[in-house]
């Protein structure tokens, strides 16, 4: 027996006959980018939860090359946002996006983080891209773990049809000056407050 | 290994004899016996308890806005009381609005297994004013703040009566009072434009600081950045 030869020229060719392929340079580098997603998880609420739950064993965000979770932002390319954020923490998750270097995308990860969701009150962010861009939202309250699964798998779709040659995809979106918002603040206003402000609406019968 | 730390042990001022706690069963809601606290009150401090309540077996004394303070350190000093831990302060706001805001206490004497419930009415106009228990209670610290930030009750004598959950700049009111619209006074983009305006890297403004006179005990790049007009918001 002994040791086998190395390189084995029975899985190596060592002739100069090795086999090639030619790829765009579009697939592979969204290949290897799509396949090595760092998550951060920015777990507020009870979302967090179901995030550890699809981070541990049983349904392995690992297979879908999550295997390091990223829990600065400086070395995470995908923020999962898990919860509901408040106004007091609204600040803070715009601070961590832009501390996230390019490439980077963004995961609503429930109702409350993408809508508001049943807080629809004084004290919660109706929908977090109104903070920052979002790329894929998952519903629910909170969402099982395939859900999760799920929009992570569309992400990872979306990010395999980028083009390398299109710069605007990488460009650091600027809030407008004057409003510090990336979406105008008449929109912010009628897709949170269908029905006009809420002055005339409280709930406590006065 | 004495560290200026006496252990409380609940009961002990009960005596030996007295017999072990146990859970109380049909309580009526209604009636009941009354914490022996609120007659030696009554003794201590003449026309100052207006009411006592028993409900659910827990008893409530509304006592004289001016003497709260009073009452309250009586009954955290006097040896028949021994009022040692203050569980919560809070306030009711009512829907009717002829009905006065009460302030709650929530005190339990931990030697003679007592729960009291001491309230405060701040009838309609009234200032929204009681005075704080700070200087009795440590822990009442944060919780009249808490109090201050939700329905707007100033605590007299309080050290530092800041808004605790809210941030300091908050300018929309207080939450929890009723006639606070469930969203908030601004609009969602108002409100979101002033929240993103908060600078998360500040963590003390100047003013914050002033009050507790630490700026010149500050390392000398916070008291740079603080000098230069940082501050947590606008």
């Amino acid at each position: 027996m002994g040791l086998s030869p190395r390189p084995d020229p029975d899985i190596i060719d060592t002739t100069g006959n090795e086999p090639w392929i030619t790829t765009k340079l579009d697939a592979f580098v969204n290949w290897g980018r799509k396949n090595s997603l760092w998550p951060m998880p920015f777990g507020t609420a009870c979302c967090a939860i179901e995030f550890m739950a699809t981070a541990a064993s049983k349904y392995d965000l690992a297979r879908f090359g999550m295997e390091r979770q990223a829990f600065t932002p400086r070395q995470a390319d995908l923020l999962i946002c898990a919860g509901r954020v408040p106004f007091k923490l609204a600040p803070v998750l715009r601070r961590i996006w832009q501390q996230m270097p390019q490439p980077k995308w963004c995961i609503s990860m429930g109702a409350c983080a993408s809508t508001g969701g049943m807080f629809d009150n004084y004290a919660v962010v109706q929908g977090i891209d109104s903070i920052i861009p979002v790329d894929v939202y998952v519903p629910g309250c909170p969402p099982r773990p395939e859900g999760l699964m799920y929009g992570i798998l569309m992400l990872q779709k979306k990010v395999a049809n980028e083009r390398m040659s299109d710069r605007s995809l990488r460009h650091e979106m600027e809030p407008d000056s004057k409003s510090q918002l990336y979406i105008a603040p008449s929109v912010i206003d009628e897709v949170s407050e269908p029905f006009g402000n809420s002055i005339h609406q409280t709930r406590s019968g006065l | 290994m004495n560290n200026g730390f006496t252990p409380v042990v609940a009961g002990s001022a009960l005596g030996t004899s007295a017999a072990a706690p146990t859970t109380p069963k049909n309580i009526a809601n209604r009636g009941g016996a009354a914490n022996p606290s609120v007659d030696a009150l009554r003794q201590a401090f003449t026309g100052v308890v207006h009411r006592a309540d028993v409900v659910w077996g827990e008893t409530t004394v509304i006592v004289d806005r001016t003497r709260v303070h009073d009452v309250i350190e009586w009954l955290h000093d006097d040896a028949s009381q021994k009022y040692d831990y203050l569980s919560d302060v809070t306030a009711v706001e009512f829907r009717d609005l002829e009905q006065a805001v009460e302030v709650v206490w929530h005190l339990r004497s931990l030697p003679y297994r007592r729960f009291l419930r001491v309230k405060v009415l701040l009838a309609k106009g009234a200032p929204m004013e009681v005075p704080s228990v700070w200087d009795i209670y440590k822990g009442a610290d944060w919780l009249e703040r808490e109090c201050y930030d939700m329905f707007g009750i100033t605590f007299v004598g309080h050290p530092d009566l800041r808004r605790l959950l809210m941030w300091e700049q908050y300018k929309e009111g207080f939450p929890l009072r009723k006639d606070f619209p469930l969203r908030g006074r601004f609009s969602r983009s108002e409100q979101l434009r002033q929240a993103l305006a908060a600078n998360p890297e500040a963590r003390y403004s100047k003013e914050e600081l002033s009050i507790a006179d630490a700026f010149e005990d500050l390392p000398a790049d916070m008291r740079r950045r603080l000098g230069t007009g940082e501050r947590t918001g606008e």
